[in-house]
């Protein structure tokens, strides 16, 4: 089965104020995500994998009249958290996917915490129909 | 690998090959890929250059040739690694150190065993979780390539490829033997075969909906090699019911898509479409299977489509019958999806009420409670029982459950169909 497990940073102080993260703490925290892909890699379960750019890159696009791109820059305001990246994972079990979750969630932060960041685990729709 | 006139022909040489080459070396998991490449070159020559006179040689002495290489170059590896030279030059490869397949007498002794058969209980060893079996199963004794599996699974290339290293090591680090199962092991390791075959099928036949048809090519696949258990071991029930099952709902394969891969409902199947060959040759097997007197669960699920088969219109189905065969099932098997399947038949020959009443006992299954399977179900009953709203609610409710995009579909229609008929 396979889970889109979805990494949201919170808006405001936008992606946890890695700015002021100290050197360390920031390199830290690539090499745990790096590791951690290549963990998946190894496992055989990663499927895919992606980290977005910050959301003020982000736009609306519409269609407008006879199908032109209407690309606004928002509204995100609303939004308390927005999406930093995600993975897709192809695993046994769901357990198996809220446990790579789990780690995912337990990046480290400043002075090497757990950042506790909230994924959602959302199945991928690939699951077999039955006979109807 | 593209399809030409000698890849059946290659399919069925891969775990004959295979076997060949791992008694000659030992090693498992190195001869394995330098099969997979005399596979590959095969593939590529064969079509412009003709079948070989012999292909099962052809594709020994390619095989050997690519392992002689590795091991050359292994043991290059490690001389330099070592800073020791070695005069070895060209002598016999050295036996592998990470050997672990218990080679040698056992081999020697059972040398006139098919070598399919011991494949296929390694490859579907207990210790393998069930998607490394699945993937090494279809590589190993199936003759696919890694980039055929992945596109069959839909995950990348890169993906499958660890997942099959991956079984290889676990296999390795087991110490699982090159040979057949002990008389004690036996009952378990077919069942995990059997399983394993199940899964593959399983996994073929239900996305045959969706727009990837090569994924059709796991059903077959999956049949071919049931059918050669059936063939080495005829004497096994069970393998004869598998393979009956595989056959009888393979079957409707043609007419339970519509046109734009919209699920048909068996009841709404033209049965015309269905493939009466398959269907025969599947009534036979499960009959010959249930007379050998070792009933078992795919038997009787084989006997319970063999019954769907067998009816020329929906109406003319022996529910009784069905009802009877889910009975001992259900008492075989503590399986949630055969009670359900039992509560159905139940509503077929008592009436929707009485389905509705055994559903009940499963609301408290947690292995069950929830899936959009009940709610599926509980809407079919709704609508025969005639209460069209409590119908619609709870086709809805499935269609929000489900995890198919065809199974979502077929309800969302449902419900849209109800909820537009007058009431």
């Amino acid at each position: 089965m396979k889970y889109m497990l979805m990494m949201n940073a919170p808006r405001g102080n936008g992606d946890w104020n890695v700015a002021s993260w100290a050197p360390e703490d920031l390199k830290r925290h690539i090499k745990f995500m790096m590791d951690f892909g290549q963990e998946l890699h190894a496992s055989g379960e990663l499927v895919a994998g992606e980290g977005l750019a910050a959301p003020a890159q982000a736009r609306i696009v519409r269609a407008g009249k006879a199908g032109v791109p209407e690309v606004t820059d928002g509204p995100f305001a609303e939004a308390k958290e927005f999406l930093a990246g995600y993975w897709i994972v192809d695993c046994e079990t769901t357990q198996r996917a809220y446990e790579i979750a789990a780690r995912a969630s337990a990046a480290p932060g400043p002075g090497g915490k757990p950042l506790n960041m909230p994924i959602e685990v959302r199945e991928v729709m690939s699951g077999p129909p039955v006979e109807v | 690998m593209t399809a030409f006139a000698g890849e059946s022909l290659l399919r069925e040489l891969a775990p004959q090959v295979l076997g060949a080459v791992i008694r000659r070396f030992g090693d498992f998991s190195a001869s394995e890929d330098a099969v997979q490449e005399a596979l590959i070159a095969a593939a590529q020559q064969w079509p412009s250059e003709g079948l070989p006179e012999n292909p099962r040689g052809w594709l020994i002495q390619v095989a050997v040739r690519r392992m002689t290489d590795h091991l050359r170059a292994e043991s290059a590896r490690r001389r330099r690694e070592n800073q020791v030279a070695l005069e070895t030059g060209d002598a016999a490869p050295a036996p592998d150190d990470n050997f672990t397949l218990g080679f040698g007498v056992a081999a020697a002794k059972e040398a006139q065993e098919d070598d399919t058969l011991i494949l296929l209980f390694m490859c579907c060893h207990p210790a393998l979780t069930r998607g490394s079996a699945i993937a090494l199963t279809l590589r190993a004794v199936g003759g696919l390539t890694t980039a055929e599996i992945a596109r069959a699974y839909l995950v990348p290339e890169a993906t499958m490829a660890q997942r099959i290293s991956r079984a290889k090591q676990k296999i390795k680090s087991s110490g699982v033997p090159f040979r057949l199962p002990t008389a004690d092991e036996r009952g378990d390791r077919l069942a995990a075969v059997l399983h394993v075959l199940y899964l593959i099928f399983n996994e073929g036949y239900a996305s045959s909906a969706g727009p990837d048809l090569q994924r059709t090519d796991l059903s077959n696949e999956a049949i071919r090699l049931a059918r050669a258990v059936h063939r080495l071991l005829p004497n096994e029930a069970e393998a004869a019911g598998l393979l009956a099952l595989l056959l009888l709902t393979d079957a409707r394969r043609y007419a339970r898509t519509g046109p734009d891969g919209e699920l048909i409902s068996l009841e709404q199947q033209d049965r015309t479409r269905w493939d009466r060959a398959q269907i025969e040759e599947g009534v036979a097997l499960v009959s010959a299977a249930l007379r050998m007197g070792s009933i078992g669960a795919y038997q009787l699920q084989a006997a319970i489509a063999a019954v769907h088969d067998e009816a020329a219109r929906a109406e003319d189905t022996d529910w009784p019958q069905i009802l009877s065969l889910y009975g001992v099932l259900k008492r075989m098997s503590d399986n949630p999806m055969v009670a359900l399947n039992h509560a159905i038949a139940a509503a077929m020959v008592q009436g929707p009420d009485a389905g509705l009443d055994l559903l009940k006992t499963l609301d408290a299954d947690e292995r069950i409670q929830g899936h959009y399977r009940l709610d599926a179900v509980r809407a079919h009953l709704h609508e025969r029982a005639g209460r069209r709203d409590q119908a619609i609610s709870h086709y809805r409710a499935a269609a929000e459950k489900t995890t198919s995009i065809p199974e979502r579909n077929y309800l969302n229609t449902q419900a849209a169909r109800l909820a537009a008929s007058a009431p």
